[in-house]
């Protein structure tokens, strides 16, 4: 048995953006962000991609004070942490935040690099976390690739989701690189969420 | 056997949709959560250490400052982030952010007809050292009305933003005040499970409170924890 009892989590409320993610709402005279939007600067290997999505509420509407974080892979694989044993060999830090504030159409949108299969048995995917005013705490979720069906037939994670499901998380590649992901609450199209 | 991180502790954290608080409702999702085993995925986490902070970032009596002290009443919060084991978590990030003395904050969208402090911010982070331990300066946020429901006001709160050594050991939270009476009327704090909600108060202590200065409060956190699993075959 566990000695403590972890700290239960509290919303994020609707003023986070300026302790999260102060650059983008323009509060970087005050305080820089430690992750945005822009995840693959420089030299960075791989294939630029954009994600973009709206986050909608159980009436479908576009929620404005949400705050979208995504972890992921390099171009091949590897995640930017010791506990990787490949080790990333390049900058890519794998980390980005994105709040459905500034856009005027409420989407979030992250310019990174499409990533590696991790392990074998896994298509490329990113990690989200998703949060907000009116959440008392994250949900956790997964993006695959529409353009990696191959792949998807075969991850060992995608595969637990029952089937009418799983195509709320996967991206759709709109061309040029762009994909969209759309996050539903709630609804018949409710985004498959995560005990992870 | 490999080390997996120890399962959200579902019966101590709120439930995502808590209808005394309004805008869970239409929030949280409805459908059942599908298991997912750790792998690299969730082992996994961004990485912020001591180069992600800087300069004034851990003392908000500071960073804000234009042309004088920010008003209030000066704090220091500190305290230890801890996993289930009492073991420390070093080198993790903190980042928080509040309201100022008055209970407006400076975002944008916060209409509260309560003055804007010219030398306050409300925004800071710090990372724990190899024992845990982390230490913030600011000063005692105000309570402030929300739409929630007739007369509704938040609590005295700190909001609290946390990584730990991996991608599911995130946590997002508020810290409070001991002995605010609004507390008993929060619809937030109250969608917390009795038996955890404590965990969220922080405790006054001389021991932190530095003479003539400052009063101070313990907080300390505690993230999920690791076990051993077995490797799957």
């Amino acid at each position: 048995m566990p000695k403590l009892r972890q700290t239960p989590s509290q919303t994020v409320g609707p003023y986070f953006a300026y302790g999260l993610s102060p650059e983008q709402y323009g509060y970087q005279q005050n305080l820089t962000s430690i992750a945005g939007s822009q995840m693959a600067e420089g030299d960075i290997e791989g294939q630029r991609i954009r994600i973009e999505g709206n986050v909608y509420d159980g009436a479908g509407n576009p929620i404005s004070d949400a705050l979208i974080e995504i972890w992921q892979a390099d171009s091949l694989g590897r995640y930017a942490h010791p506990a990787d044993p490949r080790g990333s060999n390049n900058t890519f830090k794998g980390f980005g935040r994105c709040g459905t504030g500034t856009d005027p159409r409420r989407r979030f949108w992250f310019d990174t690099i499409k990533p590696g299969k991790v392990e074998a048995d896994q298509a490329p995917h990113l990690n989200v976390i998703v949060s907000m005013r009116g959440m008392l705490l994250h949900a956790f979720t997964r993006v695959w690739f529409s353009d990696e069906a191959a792949a998807n037939a075969t991850d060992k994670v995608l595969n637990t989701v029952p089937e009418a499901r799983r195509h709320t998380l996967i991206a759709t590649h709109q061309g040029g690189g762009v994909y969209r992901f759309d996050i539903h609450m709630q609804g018949d199209s409710e985004t498959v969420f995560f005990d992870a | 056997m490999t080390e997996t991180f120890n399962p959200r502790d579902w019966s101590g954290q709120p439930a995502y949709i808590a209808p005394d608080y309004k805008s869970t409702p239409l929030r949280g999702p409805t459908k059942p959560l599908i298991p997912l085993p750790q792998s690299l995925s969730e082992l996994t986490g961004p990485v912020y250490g001591h180069d992600s902070v800087s300069g004034d970032d851990a003392d908000l009596t500071r960073n804000g400052r234009r042309n004088g002290e920010p008003l209030g009443e000066r704090i220091v919060v500190a305290g230890r982030v801890l996993d289930e084991d009492a073991r420390p978590v070093p080198n993790t990030l903190l980042e928080i952010w509040q309201a100022n003395a008055a209970g407006r904050y400076i975002h944008y969208t916060d209409k509260h007809d309560a003055p804007i402090d010219p030398n306050f911010f409300g925004g800071g982070r710090c990372v724990t050292d190899s024992e845990g331990r982390y230490r913030f300066m600011s000063v005692k946020p105000g309570a402030y009305p929300w739409p929630n429901h007739h007369n509704a006001w938040r609590p005295n709160h700190i909001h609290f933003s946390l990584f730990g050594p991996s991608f599911v050991t995130r946590l997002v939270t508020q810290m409070y005040f001991p002995g605010d009476p609004l507390l008993d009327l929060d619809p937030i704090f109250l969608a917390t499970p009795a038996e955890t909600r404590d965990l969220l108060v922080a405790q006054f202590t001389l021991d932190l409170t530095e003479p003539n200065y400052a009063l101070g409060y313990a907080f300390d956190i505690v993230l999920r924890g690791r076990s051993a699993t077995p490797t799957e075959a």
